[in-house]
């Protein structure tokens, strides 16, 4: 029963790259790895610039300094502010890289020619993921000290003395080792199922695109790949943004327990 | 009865049987993981708008609150998308 000769490519063929260069060593470099690179070199040119613009003097952003300005306004102002409060503005830095460097890597998806987002492989999501978990433990470390930090995590206050038996060992589980896992995850399957949308319907596209009847129903898909295209955009910023911004909760739910 | 015909079913064509199975298991698998967070991410969407309808002035607060909220409740989604994943091609 296939009228089309549709055949949707095997996911192996979507997500997995041949190796460039290093092959078979645990460094080898496909077009992930070079895309992560370019990742990097994009947004550190990016801030390179737009910093030595501001330091000329240039008080008008325009351009490269806009972009940049107004990425650390929006991190200093709708995630920081908002969670963590005036003493986590030294969280600035790190946060607005981490927030650019997720957006664009996700960015790549839409790309013509690339079309492929980074954190679709598990690898770049797990890594962020592990060193956010490091991050909000030493700080919680450093602030409350080994046992205040973990009394505050397994003793949320208010819960009656019996039901704690039952709290303690969840909130220990949820805080240690769900969160890094679902904090990757999040960003891994969000962009995996985007990339695998995007294929589908250029998959039904290029199938359609014949010399039967059937071209006819072309338009369907087609626009359908446009329209998501426009919302794979917002997906990789809303991704980015909620990556950004559970960072900055987790940081602030170390920085000051709730009472 | 079920036991044993699916049983002789899977002595006759082990392999596609079986992944047939897993084709079945991972879509209802998936659908069903998705009835929660869509239900839930209704619910919060729809407070959110209801608190910002009632207080403009909260809108920003209240936004950042919506997305965390609806990043929580996504997880359990993305969970059921990756288990998809795992049966239906790994």
């Amino acid at each position: 029963m296939n009228i089309l000769a549709l055949e949707f490519p095997p996911i192996g063929e979507l997500v997995e790259w041949e190796g460039l260069f290093l092959k078979g060593t645990p460094f080898e470099v496909n077009k992930v790895v070079l895309l992560m690179w370019a990742g990097v070199i994009i947004i550190a040119g990016l801030f390179l610039v737009a910093g030595r613009r501001a330091k000329s003097g240039n008080l008008v952003p325009a351009g490269v300094q806009h972009i940049a300005e107004s990425g650390i306004e929006f991190v200093q102002k709708d995630i920081i502010l908002q969670t963590i409060g005036k003493e986590g503005l030294g969280w600035a830095p790190f946060l607005t890289t981490m927030f650019f460097f997720i957006f664009v890597t996700n960015l790549f998806e839409v790309i013509p020619g690339i079309q492929f987002p980074v954190n679709a492989r598990m690898a770049l999501p797990i890594f962020l993921a592990i060193v956010v978990w490091f991050i909000y433990n030493i700080v919680g470390i450093k602030h409350q000290g080994l046992g205040g930090y973990i009394k505050s995590v397994v003793m949320p206050p208010g819960v009656p003395k019996g039901i704690l038996i039952l709290v303690a060992p969840i909130e220990f589980i949820s805080t240690f080792i769900v969160r890094p896992f679902s904090l990757a995850v999040r960003l891994f399957a969000n962009m995996l199922a985007g990339h695998l949308l995007l294929v589908t319907f250029a998959v039904l596209s290029a199938a359609l695109f014949s010399k039967t009847l059937l071209v006819v129903i072309l338009p369907l898909p087609f626009i359908m790949l446009i329209l998501l295209t426009g919302f794979e955009i917002l997906v990789a910023g809303l991704q980015a943004f909620i990556f950004t911004i559970l960072t900055a909760v987790y940081i602030g739910g170390a920085m000051h327990p709730e009472h | 009865m079920f036991g044993l015909i699916t049983s002789v079913l899977a002595q006759t064509a082990p392999d596609e049987f079986l992944s047939g199975l897993s084709a079945i298991g991972a879509g209802i698998g998936y659908g069903a993981a998705a009835i929660g967070p869509g239900i839930g991410i209704g619910i919060v969407v729809g407070n959110a708008i209801t608190a910002m309808a009632r207080q403009p002035e909260a809108a920003g607060m209240v936004r950042t609150t919506m997305f965390l909220g609806i990043a929580f409740t996504e997880a359990l989604a993305l969970i059921g998308f990756v288990v998809f994943i795992l049966l239906k091609f790994a």
